[in-house]
């Protein structure tokens, strides 16, 4: 149990090798992205969106892996997986956006289906490739379930590039974004394009759960989007705060998920990522100075 | 700082121009909830629309500002609504939003400002005292940093009255601002309209009490899916256009 101790404060104070502080700060920029764009798709109630994106990456993932190997190329290195799950993920986003327009569909039924749609595709063709055997599904495994240790540097990096640009995207608009939560009609009668802003936090979350999905896997990419914005909210009423709130709140999770999982060897990184979030936001349920237990106010 | 400043006589209602609703109709799902609807609205002053439940008075507010589709025209001053949005100005009900969101009454206030400081930036400080103010209007400057969860329903009312008043704007749009408050908040908003009539602005409000219409309005619309009747109260309000609009008799 020492020796756990003692290598978990040499992870966390980055003394475990070049690679993992990478993988660590990388996952600490993405979750602080997560919790800030996750705020605005929890107020304007499409947290479950990006549940559907992230389901909906899998045939994405797996048809990339599939042509790849008939390509005769290796999946990882190429980024053909990201890629696969990136498209995968617009299409998906964009089926929910249309079929959410139809009279008769409406948003919630558009959602469920394009998770159970795009989730039972990816089952399907993961079964072919299961049937291949092509000895390279590591790569794959990671993208399942999420691995700090088997994540490439690029990968890292990347994730960081993109929790900055979601975090400037956010900070920039932060004042529509919050207008348009509360109130879209009012926000369109002032001259607000509310369905491009609504596209935007749609977009941007499902850009954080598609650059997620190494760290923390497809099942649980959206847990990073979806728990931190609602352990905020325990802790202030004002929009911007929670927003702030969230991103810390999704940093320490993903930071200290992937110090974990990197210190505990069979434990993947996106379960050990939602359980710190999960801790996190029990004890903001509890203690939030808003709206926590403990305050006595509903 | 022009845009924090009182509008100027030239941004009024008389000066921006009628508004002017032709052949307007509105189908949720091809049930027509608003038929050929055509009424051209006083120049200034406090108009009520009035009708039974399902009448399509609030559908009528929300087509005039774009947020239902329809058939038909609307125009500003002979200009399409969308070009003329910084002479309007929408209180919705209270009804519509979920008051569990974190915001105060600041907050709302400063969103009827959302557009004024461009892409990009923040509030500034002139728009928070400017907001700050307006809260002052109607009565609620000491209450400008609670949670709007926590106000009762006449004083949330006040708080979408103040944000539309942020709004600056020639021809204020009201759903039922009156619905369930309190009388203190009705005093003020009462207040706020005798103000808003002296200012020459115009004031259209979907308005429930059939018994108050001839105190606070000189003008009304007579709706029933279509114009009953329209123009001055005296002309419009009459027991035979009410018993046309609600199918059975009423006395006022």
């Amino acid at each position: 149990m020492d020796a756990i101790t003692a290598q978990l404060l040499a992870v966390v104070t980055f003394q475990a090798g070049f690679n993992t502080t990478v993988v660590m700060l990388g996952a600490a920029a993405l979750g602080c992205a997560a919790g800030a764009a996750g705020t605005f798709a929890m107020l304007r109630r499409r947290a479950l969106v990006s549940d559907a994106v992230a389901h909906g990456t899998l045939p994405g993932i797996a048809a990339a892996f599939l042509l790849a190997a008939l390509l005769g190329r290796a999946p990882r290195e190429a980024g053909w997986l990201m890629g696969g799950a990136g498209i995968a993920a617009l299409i998906s986003l964009l089926a929910i956006e249309w079929l959410g327009r139809r009279p008769r569909v409406g948003p919630d039924t558009a959602t469920a289906a394009v998770l159970a749609a795009g989730f039972g595709l990816g089952l399907a063709l993961m079964s072919v490739v299961q049937t291949l055997a092509v000895g390279r599904q590591a790569g794959l495994e990671s993208l399942l379930f999420g691995s700090a240790a088997g994540m490439l540097p690029g990968e890292a990096q990347m994730m960081a590039v993109l929790a900055v640009f979601v975090l400037v995207v956010i900070a920039l608009l932060l004042k529509e974004f919050s207008a348009v939560a509360f109130d879209p009609d009012f926000a369109a009668t002032v001259g607000l394009p509310v369905a491009r802003l609504d596209a935007l936090v749609a977009l941007v979350c499902a850009v954080v759960v598609v650059a997620a999905l190494p760290i923390a896997g497809f099942v649980l990419a959206v847990a990073l989007v979806v728990i931190p914005p609602a352990a905020a909210r325990f802790w202030s009423d004002r929009a911007g705060t929670v927003v702030a709130v969230a991103a810390a709140i999704g940093a320490v999770s993903a930071f200290a998920g992937a110090a974990l999982s990197a210190v505990l060897k069979d434990t993947p990184t996106g379960p050990a990522i939602v359980l710190v979030a999960a801790l996190l936001f029990t004890l903001s349920l509890v203690f939030g100075r808003a709206r926590g237990l403990l305050r006595g106010t509903g | 700082m022009d845009r924090l400043a009182i509008t100027p006589p030239e941004a009024l209602a008389p000066a921006i121009g009628h508004l002017a609703v032709v052949g307007l109709s509105v189908a949720y799902r091809g049930v027509p909830v608003l038929s050929d609807v055509t009424w051209s609205a006083p120049a200034s002053g406090l108009t009520a629309i009035v009708g039974p439940n399902g009448a399509g008075k609030s559908t009528l507010i929300k087509a005039i500002l774009g947020l239902v589709p329809s058939t038909g025209r609307v125009t500003i001053g002979g200009r399409s609504v969308d070009a003329m949005r910084d002479a309007t100005a929408y209180v919705p009900q209270r009804a519509t939003v979920d008051w569990d969101f974190p915001a105060t009454a600041l907050d709302v206030v400063l969103q009827g400002m959302v557009r004024e400081p461009g892409w990009f930036r923040g509030y500034g400080r002139a728009r928070r005292e400017r907001a700050l103010a307006l809260l002052d209007r109607v009565g609620l400057a000491d209450l400008a940093s609670r949670q709007i969860g926590q106000m009762s329903g006449g004083q949330q009312q006040r708080v979408f009255l103040a944000r539309g008043l942020a709004r600056n704007a020639a021809i204020l749009f009201l759903d039922e601002p009156l619905a369930g408050v309190d009388a203190a908040s009705e005093r003020i908003i009462l207040d706020v309209f005798d103000t808003l009539d002296r200012d020459g602005r115009l004031v259209v409000c979907v308005h429930h009490d059939l018994g108050t219409v001839s105190e606070r309005f000189a003008d009304v619309l007579v709706l029933n899916k279509t114009v009953i009747a329209a123009g001055p109260v005296a002309l419009a309000f009459t027991p035979q256009n009410l018993a046309r609009a609600y199918g059975v008799p009423l006395t006022v």
